[in-house]
């Protein structure tokens, strides 16, 4: 097929992640017979059988926990949270084994499960179904976070975070769903994307946890991941329509942060602006933000803007629309960085 | 399937072993509170009183194949298990988090303070025997505290659901550092939960060491043959303080204390070892002997220990360290030898 959604995308990874190893297992609410309510793990069951593909309790510590002891007996454990704001019930599992069960057992006990993670808002979704939970996961020690933009680039960070030694959060912008998008040939994507994204620091990031230039520009780096990804897109877009051309850089991994690839964007066009969808204070943005101020103080024309939201819970879904990061806001941001003096 | 029954342990010689566990656990036990007084111990959790409930039902267990996952008060089941005693007292002498020893080895998990998430644990760990084929069961130790957590309920939940080999061992210890178990346990039993998930559920007299053994040895069995999982309430009574920071004498009364003092499981299984051993002072003389040895390995071990480094401990946390965490960890331990 020429084009696909990332939900079928997602399938055919996990159907292959299954295909490939069998002490590959996939856990969680209704991901069996029902195929999930994304449709992620649709027709899985069938095709793998109620032992490597299989629901559980509604018990979200329940099933990290139980994942935790799959993988201490060999087993690779892919974990469903039906949504972003059903993870919190399994934080303590989280935050009190996953994060801390390899340095406690002195490297004996490997993790290597996924958490996968139906993330973020804009779908009109009842209270508690649009959480932006990444600053949560990449603060915790030992946790890798990453988080796809296309149905390709879903493909191949899922099959990553899948292969991975230690525990992933998998975050799926589920706003991104069902956008078909064209298929991108081979299966290397996560190298063929730390290619593209710089060619001089390939020796020092050839662990794959590379970030990736989406669209190359000279006068400001958008910096974003997830469904954010594409709203940047949008915004560049206008912009250049005013002359301004915006360099799109997808993070795609959240932890660890792509450092130099970071800096060698943002060191050609001396601004940027991180865009996400959970609170500004805090979010991810803070961090992305003082990272490039350590290593481009000098260079940098501007203050790293930061475009995210209020300090409040998520709106009323009649309110997402403007509480989500609009692409006026990320025009305001980028224009900031233009008017900005030196005191 | 749970009619299948494992014949009870009563001989004699089988007694006479969990009471030199016992006595072990007990004489070290003793020695670590005193190596805590004279500060060669950060701190430490005794476990005296429980160690028939230990002892006991980790004696039903088969390292090579079963697994157990200990609280951080499991001396006397972690030494039975095969853990040495200086693998024990590193975490208490802060080296260590969870024992120094290779818990996929020893088929034992590290100690862990954060009670109750480790029942789950148990339960993926069983999934993951029963996936296989195996004849092996997960036993998770908590206590009447950790009952009230809720991944205790969601272990057992998951247990039963999918039927699996689990063998949820709880030593109800009157007191949960202040809190006594009649405001921890609502309903009086933990054993009487596993009627809700239709699982059987079993109390015993936690300072009869060999009632423990063939209450677990059941369980064990019964999960091992595929008769899924089984909640065992011991009854026991921590004699001490929660760990060496605590006074008990603020929360509790002296007397209740002496009550259970009178029922010390290690005095119980000696008085019917000397009713029916006509040489048991011989056998006492030759544990307390080999006791006096091991304590005086564990001193001389104790200051042998080795601390980790901060660059060993920054490489444990990932399998896969991801080139940028190396790099900024390599810039912080520069910073320390800079500054």
């Amino acid at each position: 097929m020429a084009e696909w959604t990332m939900q079928e995308a997602l399938n055919a990874a996990l159907a292959d992640c299954l295909a490939d190893d069998d002490r590959t297992l996939i856990l969680g609410e209704d991901v069996g017979r029902n195929g999930g309510v994304f449709r992620v793990t649709a027709g899985l069951q069938e095709r793998f059988g109620e032992q490597r593909v299989f629901d559980t309790p509604l018990a979200e510590a329940g099933i990290l926990g139980t994942a935790v002891g799959l993988c201490m007996h060999g087993f690779r454990p892919i974990a469903e949270m039906q949504f972003d704001g059903f993870t919190f019930p399994a934080f303590n599992q989280l935050a009190a084994h996953v994060s801390k069960l390899r340095t406690r057992s002195g490297g004996a006990l490997n993790l290597p499960l996924t958490l996968r993670v139906p993330s973020y808002g804009a779908i009109r979704s009842p209270e508690h179904h649009s959480e932006s939970i990444e600053t949560f996961c990449a603060h915790l020690p030992s946790i890798k976070v990453v988080s796809p933009s296309t149905p390709s680039e879903a493909y191949a960070l899922l099959r990553a975070a899948v292969a991975d030694p230690d525990p992933v959060v998998f975050l799926e912008p589920k706003s991104r769903y069902w956008s078909r998008e064209e298929r991108v040939a081979g299966d290397d994507l996560v190298g063929a994307g730390a290619r593209q994204s710089g060619a001089d620091a390939d020796a020092e990031r050839g662990d794959g946890y590379a970030s990736r230039i989406v669209r190359s520009g000279s006068d400001v780096t958008l910096i974003a991941w997830g469904a954010c990804v594409q709203r940047c897109v949008q915004a560049a877009a206008f912009a250049a329509e005013d002359g301004v051309e915006v360099e799109v850089l997808d993070l795609r991994w959240l932890k660890p942060l792509d450092v130099d690839g970071l800096v060698a964007s943002v060191a050609r066009t001396r601004r940027a602006v991180v865009v996400h969808e959970a609170p500004v204070t805090l979010g991810l943005g803070a961090e992305v933000a003082a990272l490039l101020g350590e290593r481009l103080f000098g260079t940098l024309a501007a203050p790293v803007g930061r475009v995210g939201a209020p300090d409040m819970p998520y709106p009323v879904a009649a309110l997402e629309d403007e509480y989500l990061p609009s692409p006026d806001r990320i025009l305001l941001a980028i224009q900031r960085t233009f008017d900005a003096v030196a005191a | 399937m749970s009619t299948i029954e494992s014949p009870p342990v009563t001989a004699t010689s089988e007694l006479l072993s969990l009471y030199a566990q016992m006595r072990r656990t007990r004489a070290l036990n003793d020695e670590a509170i005193a190596l805590q007084r004279q500060g060669a111990l950060t701190g430490f959790p005794p476990c005296t009183g429980q160690e028939a409930a230990q002892v006991g039902s980790a004696a039903a267990l088969d390292p090579a194949v079963d697994f157990a996952f200990p609280t951080y008060r499991e001396l006397g089941a972690m030494l039975t298990l095969g853990i040495t005693p200086l693998a024990l007292m590193a975490p208490h002498r802060g080296l260590s988090f969870g024992g120094a020893f290779d818990a996929r080895e020893a088929h034992v998990a590290p100690i862990n303070a954060v009670v109750g998430g480790t029942a789950l644990h148990a339960v993926g760990w069983a999934m993951g025997a029963k996936l296989d084929g195996e004849e092996a069961c997960a036993l998770t130790y908590f206590g009447d505290g950790a009952s009230s957590q809720g991944e205790v309920h969601e272990a057992m939940n998951f247990a039963a659901i999918f039927e699996l080999p689990v063998v949820f061992l709880c030593q109800s210890n009157g007191w949960a550092i202040s809190t006594p178990t009649e405001r921890q346990v609502g309903g009086g039993s933990v054993a009487a939960r596993a009627a809700g998930y239709g699982l059987p559920g079993e109390q015993v007299d936690g300072n009869d060491v060999l009632a423990v053994r063939d209450a677990t040895a059941r369980a064990v069995h019964r999960a091992r043959c595929g008769g899924g999982a089984t909640v065992i309430e011991a009854f026991t009574y921590r004699l001490g303080p929660h760990s060496t920071s605590d006074d008990p004498s603020r929360y509790r009364d002296r007397a209740e204390e002496e009550a259970w003092e009178s029922r010390d499981p290690i005095d119980r299984a000696r008085e019917q070892l000397r009713g029916s051993l006509d040489d048991a002072e011989d056998h006492f003389a030759r544990i307390e002997h080999e006791i006096t040895l091991e304590l005086d390995a564990v001193r001389a071990g104790l200051g042998l220990l080795q601390a980790p480094t901060m660059r060993e401990q920054m490489e444990l946390a990932y399998a896969r360290m991801p080139a940028a965490t190396r790099a900024a960890n390599a810039a912080w331990l520069q910073d320390g030898i800079d500054g």
